[in-house]
């Protein structure tokens, strides 16, 4: 039964899509289609930009570990290695969504004084399996009233913006879906995808309350953007890259260039949350920020369920339901991972001995994996730890209104974090670059 | 873009009678201007079940167990305010420990009234876990009546002439372990993890706000009266039962963190309430005397000569007045209910059109005027 289910959603979906994108098409050729302008742009953009990457050797998942195990990145074809990094990327954001619902269960049951669930396999663990399969069961129900191609559409554009921010991320020492050169770039503009999504969504459900929510959630992430762009502005400025791996590269303190003139070697204090007096402060300001961009509380505006049901995703059923849900915990992982990566030294542990496995030219097979193993393991654990405080601060806070929300962005956290940028580039400019917290002036 | 050629619509939004916030079945139609409430009508009615129609087909025995559900969060009030009329009535004397027991179960479940209003306060400004927190808590309020009338929400335990049952000294024991349990609860816990929170004031203060002379033009009573600093609790200024004899503090708003009579007044109105009610409990169970628990005669039937009454107690939400008309026969000829949430719930209308509201305010306001749409109804 499931399956069946499971099997004659996607052939409806595809069929409707099919018809959707027949249906835009004519209304795009007729000039009456606002909405597909916009992707029309996007598309020819992202094409581009994917021409300009092809420089670049699909450095995927599989092919990225091959080339830190053997020095020799052409084992798999390109296109090989292309499906598997999606497949990689796609199935670990799903396990982690499956994952991080559990575990956000749990957590907020602890709590409360509770149990969370503890039926469906050993403490639970199997609930949200169980709960991804009822809602693949579920009936796929478009209200009559609603902008059909544009509902249909909009979990599967949210999904997908959430999912294109997964290129540029690294998971591990040269494990990435792709080096862009571009990487932070990517991850702030990819990220106005997902907001179109939403706000397609709330459009197309042709209800008041979902308006409210797309309304909410308009304002909210675009005006939260920009703290957080000006916190990746300040990051490139002080690393000089774009490119993700650069960055996290830059915070082992392994370059040569940083061999030579800096005595202390790929320890905590390399990080950049520890570069410059501003950092954390901008560190801070990012995850606040963050939780904005990821929709958690306390800024859940656009899905309060006490006050909008459930905001945007009000009409959803069944699996597109299930597609906004496991989009809204992907980006939960995802801002994390790019605080780890550009405050918390990405794979770097802090501690230069752990640090240096597998790092040596002659070490031997074993000792490679190892490395890579460590350095994922650290990778991971950085960003779980921070989706944990994500968790416990959503089952701390109460909800802040609209008003004070744009007074947060715009008042608070957009004058902070310009204070940080301008402080950042005057420090860099005194200590000269290669700059640690307190050591910089030091060493110089 | 120009300003003026952006064509902007006011939209009428209706708010329940489904809805997480509305606390019940009852439906706010506003009108709205993006976020801002422009004005709101309140619809009520959803939950009528003719209670006073009830009472006039039934003897005065039979009508306790319909008030239970008038406000089915602090029945034990509406038992005393309906039995305390009919005695007034009857001349019916009750026992002195039927009083003693009264004030124990009634403060008892005033707490567990506003735990509930506390808890579902907090899930209407967002935060979840308080409301975890009020209902561990309220759940020993209801095990220790379980244990003393056999019911979790709709007791009937006050009667006409005393209470049901007797209560035993394992339940006066496990009343005093609560109190003990409860108090360092109120400042420890839900102090810390809501009442003083940060984006909680910024919430609730300055939010709602209903002047003293506004609320009581409107007859609103109970804590959203207190809120706004007027200091009226009929249990000091008309007393009944034993009230007279027990020391207690009424709390009333300040306006601490904000302008008096605002959301966050009425809230800490309702958290201060509960600590002068564990104070009563633990005055009525150290007093507490031997004797029987209810006027033998009135256990079985009452048959008051022809006549009229008004007595009115002080429920969780406000003043619980019951009217009653005899025409000398078992059968009340009219019983009219006084029901407080009915009348606080007839100033948000009024609160919505003084000063600027958002919709997140409005839900905020409704929470704040903690109303049981059985109440509102009947």
């Amino acid at each position: 039964m499931n399956l069946f289910s499971f099997t004659t959603f996607f052939a409806q979906t595809g069929k409707d899509l099919g018809k959707y994108a027949g249906d835009i098409a004519g209304k795009w050729n007729s000039g009456d289609y606002e909405g597909g302008l916009f992707f029309a742009g996007f598309i020819k953009w992202l094409l581009s930009t994917t021409e300009v990457n092809s420089a670049i050797p699909f450095a995927g998942t599989v092919n990225g570990l091959m080339t830190s195990l053997s020095a020799d990145g052409s084992i798999f074809p390109e296109l090989g290695a292309l499906l598997i990094t999606i497949g990689v990327v796609f199935g670990f954001v799903n396990v982690f969504a499956i994952g991080a619902v559990w575990s956000e269960r749990k957590v907020s049951a602890h709590m409360q004084c509770r149990l969370g669930p503890m039926e469906v396999g050993p403490h639970g663990l199997l609930q949200t399996v169980a709960d991804g399969l009822k809602l693949l069961t579920k009936e796929d129900i478009i209200p009559r009233l609603a902008d059909k191609p544009l509902f249909a559409l909009a979990p599967a554009i949210v999904f997908a913006g959430v999912l294109m921010r997964f290129v540029p991320l690294p998971f591990g020492d040269k494990l990435i879906a792709s080096d862009l050169d571009l990487g932070l770039f990517f991850v702030a503009a990819v990220g106005a995808v997902e907001v179109l999504g939403v706000i397609m969504a709330g459009w197309a459900s042709n209800n008041k309350w979902s308006l409210f929510g797309t309304i909410r959630t308009a304002t909210q992430m675009v005006s939260y953007e920009i703290p957080i762009g000006i916190a990746f502005v300040t990051v490139i400025l002080c690393c000089g890259s774009f490119s993700l791996m650069e960055i996290v590269n830059q915070q082992g303190g392994m370059l040569e260039e940083f061999k030579t003139t800096n005595p202390c070697q790929g320890w905590i204090w390399h990080w950049h949350l520890f570069r410059n007096p501003f950092m954390p402060i901008l560190a801070i300001v990012y995850f606040i920020a963050s939780l904005a961009e990821c929709k958690r509380a306390p800024f859940d505006l656009p899905e309060a369920e006490s006050e909008l049901v459930s905001g945007f995703h009000t009409e959803y059923t069944g699996m597109r339901f299930a597609l906004f849900f496991l989009a809204e915990y992907a980006a939960m992982y995802l801002v994390a991972a790019v605080a780890v990566v550009i405050f918390l030294g990405g794979w770097w542990s802090g501690i230069y001995y752990l640090d240096v496995v597998g790092m040596g030219e002659e070490d031997g097979f074993l000792v490679k994996t190892a490395g890579v193993l460590i350095k994922v393991g650290v990778f991971l654990s950085k960003a779980f730890a921070l989706v944990f405080v994500q968790m416990w601060i959503r089952w701390t806070l109460p909800r802040i209104r609209l008003d004070q929300m744009m007074y947060v962005c715009w008042k608070v956290l957009l004058p902070i974090s310009l204070l940080c940028f301008v402080g950042s580039c005057l420090w860099e400019l005194v200590s000269g670059g290669a700059s640690v917290f307190g050591f910089g002036i030091v060493v110089k | 873009m120009n300003e003026a050629k952006i064509r902007t619509e006011e939209m009428l939004l209706n708010m329940g009678p489904q809805h997480p916030s509305t606390h019940g079945v009852f439906r706010v139609v506003v009108r709205t201007d993006g976020e801002l409430v422009l004005e709101s009508e309140s619809h009520i009615g959803y939950l009528h079940r003719c209670f006073e129609k009830c009472a006039e087909g039934n003897n005065y025995l039979q009508v306790v167990p319909y008030t239970d559900r008038m406000d089915y969060l602090c029945a034990m009030m509406n038992n005393w305010g309906y039995a305390a009329a009919v005695e007034k009535l009857a001349g019916i004397e009750v026992p002195e420990r039927a009083e003693y027991i009264r004030v124990i179960v009634a403060e008892l479940n005033r707490v567990a009234s506003h735990l509930l209003a506390f808890g579902t306060y907090g899930l209407d400004i967002g935060a979840i876990t308080p409301f975890l927190y009020a209902f561990r808590d309220r759940e020993r309020i209801l095990k220790i009546f379980e244990k003393l009338c056999g019911q979790r929400l709709n007791y009937s335990y006050v009667r006409v002439g005393g209470v049901t049952f007797d209560m035993t000294e394992e339940i006066l024991a496990d009343i005093e372990a609560f109190c003990d349990y409860f108090d360092p609860k109120i400042l420890d816990e839900y102090d810390n993890l809501l009442s003083y929170n940060g984006i909680f004031i910024s919430r609730t203060a300055n939010v709602g706000v209903i002047p003293a002379e506004l609320a009581i033009s409107y007859g609103v009573t109970g804590p959203s009266l207190r809120g706004s600093g007027v200091q009226r609790d009929l249990r000091r200024d008309a007393p009944y039962g034993i009230y007279d004899r027990l020391e207690f503090d009424v709390p009333v708003g300040s306006g601490e963190m904000g302008q008096l009579g605002d959301c966050w007044d009425r809230y800490m109105v309702r958290m201060r309430e509960m600590r002068e009610s564990i104070r009563l409990v633990r005055q009525a169970v150290k007093d507490i005397p031997e004797g029987p628990f209810c006027d033998k005669k009135a256990y079985r039937a009452v048959k008051p000569k022809a006549g009229e009454v008004y007595k009115r107690v002080e429920g969780a939400r406000g003043e619980v007045g019951f009217y009653i008309v005899s025409d000398g026969t078992n059968i009340p000829y009219r019983v009219k209910a006084r029901a407080p949430s009915f009348c606080n719930i007839s100033i948000l209308d009024k609160l919505t059109s003084l000063s600027d509201v958002m919709i997140a305010d409005l839900v905020a306001i409704i929470g704040s005027l903690d109303i049981v749409l059985g109440e509102v109804d009947r």
